[in-house]
């Protein structure tokens, strides 16, 4: 190490890269997160997609962001402000140099910055010359020509040189934060192995730029971030889609049933999709349906038919599946719905993260339709609570929506996976044809949990007819009996509320069991309130946290916990949604704390409303 | 027992409701006997039914049954026969039901091709909510949502059929038991999805629609049913014959100089003959072609539930059966000690 050359250790980091939706800023940030990982940190990455499919080249609707947080203590966000930004060109700047702390480091590509690219960003000046960056450390490096200069013996095509210099930037922050390269170049070996001279310019531009950072007289000072200290364990990295795919494939598995998953792709969660059709091999079956509503009802029909029958989309979708999920009430059958929120409504914000589609998913059908509802915390929470929804399912003979959001789907962190003998079991409620032969089936006859058996075509001596009207009790004839209709309607709410027996009580995420505040939430507000819960405690501030996986039914202790608490906050991605059903349920003077601005929470928006009622 | 099932074993101890003197009650009968007589186990057996006056069949059929929601019973019957090919499925239909709250997945089915049987029950009127006028009824009918006469271009079932590139589509009616039993086998024995167009008598609200194509006054010159290997001919006495000019089917008398040689043989895998039948559509009148019924397409193609299970059968193969503790570990893990 040369004399110049300080090494900062830090407990955490927040690094923000920001390009062209064309710059490979997804695969740079993943690639650095996975490295990280890897190395023993733990982490939480945010991947911010542009809104448009291939908006202009250099401009600021156009920018693909990807932030993450990695530190040597628990991570749970991907940070407030980034501590180092990487801006490959004007516009990425111009969107996301706001969200750099003050003294922060900009690494500027700076042949993003000629005239065109500060046009098409719409900057009246250079902000390299004027006093745009006064009040941050700015390392210039000229990516671009360094990167051609890497390549140009190598025979590739100007495109093809130009869509490697994510690389230069990767190697160098493995230079700066003294990582490894091999994971990248492992990653890189499997991705290019059909196309070797891609490979060898790829391997090359980030080993070039891994040297420039050793080898120029740079003032940057090189982090270090060591190892966290996290439980131990066998650990692998995880995106929120990916962990729900793992969780829907473990379900079926434990369970001894075929998945069947019906979905129409929508942002953002095709990604489901993608995964599950990757895994035939565990008798997945994947069904692309011609709409939102086919996707469904195949699942019903595959429900039917004896399989685990799972369907995602997002809100405009389940939207058009709504009448389709009061079928699956009225039937009593298994299936899951995954519902990947996204701002709303309408088409609202494809690409951006909300909360606000729980009073869709309470109300948004006809009729007294209920069905059961949870919501996973983090990305890797959405394994468990994926396999959680199917059991539910399964063994409740219940539809079962499952809330995650745009932030959980995308983002990813560090996983202690579980085995899967520690997996719990799941065991459907099939009809036994054998007890029958001598006594007549009753469809819709129940046991203590009010659940009703599952007979499947193929089942002698169990035909049956099911249907969307009203069900007469025991035989599911049709009825128009008005007190048939109330007691079905009464039953079907009952055997809900007979799952708060099945699931755990609500607990304390941390803070006193008793106090003076309370912070209950739910789904993707986790990691921010986690964070700065713990920061507010360290300050003194006696506060608590309860975070709600099961919507409906709630923990039956629920209110015994918020009675605990002489006020109660409630932080959500929405205007209130959990506050109104707390408010509904308990009738207390629950006080709200909304974000409506397809963005996460930071720590720093938490711990200034706890201030603010405090 | 399955053996010696009659159609009484597939009649169920519900009450049928559909109104006196419906055609719903004709095609229940051949349905039931039907079964009976292709020696189908019960519990093999699953009619999907969506909303319509029809889709209340499923609840007659001692089998098991759905009647589910407007226009998804093709969707349904998808789902159920993508994750177990064997049942035999049955899906009622309306042309309300079939053709306009559930014309996407009709044809989605038909591309994928399902081996399912389609019974679309077609009365030209929508039944269940007393008298509206459907996608199938002509330009100018006059019903309750349309006292000055319907503004929409009818749907023509077999030509959406044939478009969607089905694998087999028929026609036949309510009042001709004996074809539509012989239909409703064929279409059961084909290999993949069969579309079956039911000309269905709605005697409350839209008596006789069909009359021209059931009364003998008129059946014999409006009527032609159509079978493989057979040129086509029609009349009461057999007098009149179809001619291919071109493309163009033209009508002629075998009487005046015309010999079976000169007429137009059927050929059930013949597309574009098919395409040709489908188009024959004529409101009938006076010199105008008769309306085809039997069997237009019949063709064998792979159906999509054998595909999926062949590839899940490849993938278990090429990957080896899933291992899902190295599934949920992923590619890259590194351990904390």
């Amino acid at each position: 190490m040369r004399m110049n050359e300080t090494q900062k250790e830090l407990k955490e980091i927040t690094i923000l890269f920001a390009g062209d939706s064309g710059d490979g800023m997804q695969l740079t940030g993943n690639e650095f997160a996975n490295t990280n990982a890897l190395f023993g940190n733990d982490l939480a990455t945010f991947p911010n997609f542009p809104a448009e499919i291939r908006a202009p080249l250099g401009t600021v609707a156009g920018v693909s962001g990807f932030q993450m947080k990695f530190g040597s203590t628990e991570v749970f966000t991907p940070g407030d402000q980034a501590d180092v930004m990487v801006a490959m060109n004007s516009a990425g700047l111009k969107s996301s140099l706001h969200n750099v702390r003050r003294d922060g480091l900009v690494i500027i590509n700076t042949s993003g910055f000629d005239k065109k690219n500060l046009k098409l960003a719409k900057y009246e000046s250079n902000p390299l010359e004027d006093d745009t960056l006064k009040n941050y450390r700015v390392f210039k490096v000229d990516i671009s020509k360094l990167t051609q200069e890497t390549l140009k013996d190598s025979g590739l095509a100007r495109k093809d040189v130009e869509r490697s210099k994510n690389m230069f930037v990767l190697g160098y922050l493995y230079w700066m934060f003294n990582r490894k390269m091999a994971g990248t170049i492992d990653f890189l070996t499997r991705k290019f192995s059909s196309k070797p001279e891609i490979l060898k310019a790829n391997l090359d531009v980030m080993k070039a730029g891994y040297h420039y950072g050793d080898t120029t007289e740079t003032f940057t000072s090189r982090f270090e971030v060591k190892k966290a200290d996290l439980p131990k364990g066998k650990y692998r990295s995880v995106m929120g889609n990916q962990a729900t795919a793992l969780g829907l494939i473990a379900a079926a598995q434990k369970s001894g049933l075929q998945l069947f998953y019906g979905s129409y792709p929508i942002t953002p969660a095709s990604d489901i999709l993608h995964e599950l059709a990757k895994h035939k091999n565990f008798g997945v079956k994947t069904f692309q349906a011609e709409d939102e509503i086919a996707a469904i009802t195949a699942c019903i029909g595959a429900s039917f038919g004896g399989a685990l029958a799972t369907t995602g989309s997002s809100g405009p979708g389940i939207a058009l599946k709504g009448e389709a999920l009061g079928l699956a009430v009225m039937l009593e059958i298994p299936l899951v719905v995954v519902n990947v929120q996204r701002g709303g409504p309408s088409t609202g914000l494809p690409t951006k993260t909300e909360q606000s589609d729980l009073m869709q998913a309470l109300y948004g059908r006809n009729g007294e339709a209920q069905t059961v509802i949870v919501a996973p915390s983090t990305p890797k929470d959405a394994f468990a609570i994926a396999f959680e929804a199917c059991r539910l399912a399964v063994e409740h003979m219940m539809p079962v929506m499952m809330l995650s959001d745009g932030y959980i789907a995308n983002g990813s962190e560090p996983w202690a996976f579980p085995a899967s003998a520690d997996l719990p079991a799941i065991t459907p409620k099939f009809a036994d044809p054998s007890k029958y032969e001598d006594k007549e089936y009753l469809p819709y006859k129940r046991d203590e949990n009010l659940v009703r058996e599952w007979a499947i075509p193929g089942m002698p001596g169990l035909e049956h007819r099911v249907g969307g009207l009203e069900k007469e009790d025991l035989t599911g004839n049709v009825s128009y009996d008005p007190d048939n209709h109330e007691y079905m309607v009464k039953i079907r709410a009952a055997k809900i509320k007979k799952i708060e027996d099945d699931i755990p009580l609500q607990a304390i995420d941390q803070g006193p069991e008793k106090g003076k505040l309370l912070i209950l939430a739910w789904g993707s507000p986790y990691g921010a309130i986690k964070t700065a819960v713990r920061q507010l405690l360290a300050e003194g501030y006696v506060v608590s946290h309860a975070h709600i996986k099961y919507l409906n039914p709630l923990p039956k202790n629920l209110g015994e916990v918020l009675g605990n608490f002489e006020q109660v906050l409630i932080p959500e991605i929405n205007d209130g949604q959990l506050d109104i059903l707390i408010r509904n349920k308990f009738l207390i003077p629950s006080k709200r704390l909304c974000k409506i601005k397809g963005l996460p929470f930071t720590a720093g928006e938490i711990i200034e409303k706890v201030k603010e009622i405090y | 027992m399955s053996d010696t099932l009659t159609a009484k074993d597939f009649a169920t101890d519900q009450d049928v409701r559909w109104c006196p003197g419906c055609g719903d009650y004709s095609i229940l009968k051949q349905a039931q006997s039907v079964v009976a007589e292709l020696g189908r186990k019960r519990e093999e057996i699953v009619f999907i039914s969506g909303i319509g006056c029809s889709s209340r069949f499923p609840y007659y059929m001692e089998t098991y049954g759905m009647h589910s929601i407007h226009g998804r019973a093709t969707s349904i019957a998808s789902g159920l026969k993508a994750i177990r090919p064997e049942l035999d499925v049955w899906i009622i239909t309306g042309d309300g039901d079939s053709l306009s709250i559930g014309g996407n997945h009709l044809i989605h089915l038909l591309r994928r091709n399902f081996d399912v049987n389609i019974l679309l029950f077609n009365n030209e009127i929508y039944g269940l909510t007393k008298g509206q006028y459907s996608p199938t009824s002509p330009v100018g009918t006059v019903t309750k949502s349309t006292p000055f006469g319907a503004l929409d271009h009818a749907f023509n079932p077999s030509a959406v059929a044939l478009g969607a590139d089905c694998s087999f589509f028929a026609r036949t009616l309510d009042r001709d038991p004996k074809h539509l039993k012989e239909i409703l086998k064929r279409g059961n024995s084909h290999s993949g999805a069969s579309l079956i167009e039911i000309y269905q008598n709605c005697n409350v609200f839209n008596d006789g629609a069909f009359f021209t194509f059931t009364d003998k006054a008129t059946k014999s010159v409006s009527t032609l049913f159509v079978e493989q290997g057979q040129p086509m001919v029609f009349g009461a006495e057999r007098e009149f014959g179809i001619k291919l000019d071109g493309f163009k089917p033209q009508i002629v008398n075998l009487n005046e100089g015309h010999s079976l040689d000169d007429l137009w043989i059927h050929d059930e895998h013949d597309y574009m003959k098919a395409t040709l039948l489908s188009r024959m559509f004529d409101v009938p009148s006076e010199g105008s072609l008769p309306r085809p019924f039997g069997v237009f397409y019949s063709i064998e193609r792979g159906t999509y539930e054998v595909a999926l299970e062949a590839q899940v059968q490849e993938a278990t193969e090429a990957l080896g059966k899933g291992d899902l503790d190295k599934l949920i570990a992923g590619n890259s893990t590194w351990e904390i000690k």
